[in-house]
């Protein structure tokens, strides 16, 4: 197995516990913007796609990392201001009786 | 041991901090207190992600980088303004769709690279990681998108079902992989590339349009959680480790919430997946029984002569108020209610509406005020002493067979416990069956008052009605 898979795998596994625990606690009030906003960090992909239209192999090597970085800029962009919108209506009672 | 160069560094130890604001931002996101500064870090991880990527050498031209970008912040920002909030699972759902097809497309464009550079010899483990995201990237975009065009209405809301549907699934499945196997064991053929991205974006449509819309929360969670090991996946591919971290994290926040729906509904994964629950022809025990049964029904005037007297009334939403868009006359009833020293709460089942804290979200642009709203557990033991549960368009989640009568197909769901409180109104457009295709014996519970019609008019007319009090 290639060092860099193992690699790979190794931070793929950790990574994925890092996560189980620092979600487990979330309150249900916060599960929709939990969940939008983890979608938001999902469009990491955009990274792949800067680099794969940039190469700029061929045309169609362009294309197809052109549509990614659009589309996972939507995601990005999308993500986090619906989720900011969102958490901006979540408020506490001010005036209590 | 090789060294890396300056600028290598400099962009590897960047790609470490937004690694740590994601599990920053992440962790504020679970106190409603810190969540908004949460989402903020983790944007700010993003961006610092975005902003070092640009400066990597490989890249030679920087226009495409720049028309997607352009193209995509402007759709993303439009939409994320433009939403209403009752559609908010539609949103989400398509936004893990883009996620999705971004991961599938960096994966091809990686295969076309290898394929066309080095004479078709691809490593082993490089064309593993790009099948994978593959399959992984096209079922999530177009399972959101039919996810998607079932909330938003252009697809049935209902299971769709065909004969031999199962047999179909697995065959496709099994043709992406056993296709897949071919390619990287014998030959990197284009051709047969373009079959496997077609059975995979085929899944994607045959795995979502059997499961009915009272079950998109845990299929938006699930194809939230593919989104994020599409990513992960494509981390493998572009051998990017912020990819595989970032990806990661969002696969086990997808799964958890999964976990959550699913234990909520009392059913495992592969039930919500593939039963097409709520079809209405599985063996349904005591449902037929009904003819001999009378539901009371009230005008707005008795419904509210009862909530304007009472103590303490609990407020059940479900995915009634959702469609009818009955949240603000909900908080303006609140107000009124509480105005006159009544104790407003409201319950919140884990599965009401379509997505995972549904009913949060719009009671919170409501301006309900969320100390007011209450998880399952928390509120259970309050409705024996509440004097009215007003239902709001729910009706699996309050269904008091789900506790006894195992021939049910909701039996061992757990649900709030309306049927303890003094009195009950449960607002419904009529007396039909739920999503789960079963009767609901509180109908026709002599404690219950009936109050048919949309959930937005009857709440106003109460509102009005209570104001006259």
């Amino acid at each position: 197995m290639p060092e860099s898979l193992m690699m790979g795998l190794t931070i793929f596994v950790l990574a994925m516990f890092a996560g189980f625990e620092v979600i487990t606690k979330v309150p249900p009030t916060l599960h929709t913007p939990l969940m939008s906003g983890a979608n938001a960090i999902s469009g990491i992909a955009i990274i792949g796609a800067i680099l794969v239209a940039g190469e700029g192999h061929s045309t169609l090597n362009i294309v197809f990392g052109v549509v990614a970085v659009a589309f996972a800029t939507i995601n990005v962009v999308g993500g986090f201001l619906v989720t900011d919108r969102m958490l901006n209506m979540f408020k506490k009672k001010t005036s209590e009786k | 041991m090789d060294v890396m160069d300056g600028l290598s560094t400099i962009i590897a130890l960047s790609y470490l901090i937004a690694a740590s604001l994601f599990i920053y931002g992440l962790k504020f996101m679970s106190s409603p207190a810190t969540a908004r500064k949460g989402n903020l870090i983790a944007a700010i991880g993003m961006f610092i992600a975005i902003v070092v990527t640009l400066l990597d050498r490989k890249i030679i031209d920087f226009t495409w980088i720049a028309v997607g970008i352009i193209i995509g912040s402007l759709i993303g920002a439009v939409s994320a303004r433009k939403v209403k909030m009752t559609a908010m699972p539609q949103m989400v759902g398509i936004f893990n769709g883009f996620g999705g097809g971004a991961s599938a497309l960096v994966a091809m464009a990686e295969f076309l690279r290898a394929t066309s550079t080095s004479e078709g010899i691809l490593h082993l483990d490089a064309s593993i990681s790009i099948i994978i995201t593959i399959i992984i990237g096209a079922v999530t975009f177009t399972g959101s998108f039919v996810a998607f065009g079932k909330l938003e209405g252009f697809i049935t809301g209902a299971p769709v079902q065909f004969p031999l549907q199962k047999v179909v699934n697995v065959l496709v499945i099994l043709g992406a992989v056993g296709l897949s196997v071919y390619i990287i064991g014998w030959a990197p053929s284009w051709t047969l590339f373009y079959v496997v991205v077609g059975l995979s974006l085929l899944y994607g449509v045959l795995f979502v349009i059997p499961i009915g819309g009272a079950d998109m929360p845990v299929v938006i969670s699930l194809l939230n959680s593919f989104s994020g090991l599409a990513a992960c996946a494509a981390g493998f591919v572009v051998q990017n480790n912020i990819l595989i971290i970032a990806g990661s994290l969002v696969g086990s926040a997808g799964l958890i919430l999964t976990q959550i729906m699913c234990k909520a509904m009392n059913r495992s994964l592969t039930n919500v997946l593939f039963s097409a629950f709520g079809t209405g022809d599985m063996e349904a025990g005591a449902t037929t029984a009904t003819g001999d049964k009378v539901a009371r029904s009230v005008d707005a005037e008795e419904a509210a002569m009862i909530m304007g007297y009472a103590q303490s009334v609990i407020i059940v939403p479900g995915y009634g108020m959702a469609a009818a868009q009955a949240q603000h006359a909900v908080r303006e009833l609140t107000e009124l209610l509480q105005s006159r020293g009544v104790e407003v709460k409201f319950a919140i089942h884990p599965v009401a509406g379509r997505m995972p804290g549904h009913m949060n979200v719009l009671l919170a642009e409501a301006q309900v005020p969320y100390n007011l709203l209450y998880d399952m557990d928390d509120i259970n033991p309050e409705f024996p002493h509440a004097d009215v549960a007003l239902v709001i368009g729910a009706n699996d989640v309050i269904n008091p067979i789900a506790r006894y009568d195992k021939s049910s197909p909701i039996y061992g769901m757990p649900i709030l416990d309306v049927d303890k409180a003094k009195h009950i109104i449960i607002i419904k457009r009529s007396l039909n069956v739920g999503f789960a295709g079963i009767d609901n014996e509180l109908f026709y519970d002599p404690k219950t008052s009936m109050f048919f019609g949309s959930a937005k008019d009857k709440v106003q007319e109460l509102v009005s009605e209570v104001k006259k009090l």
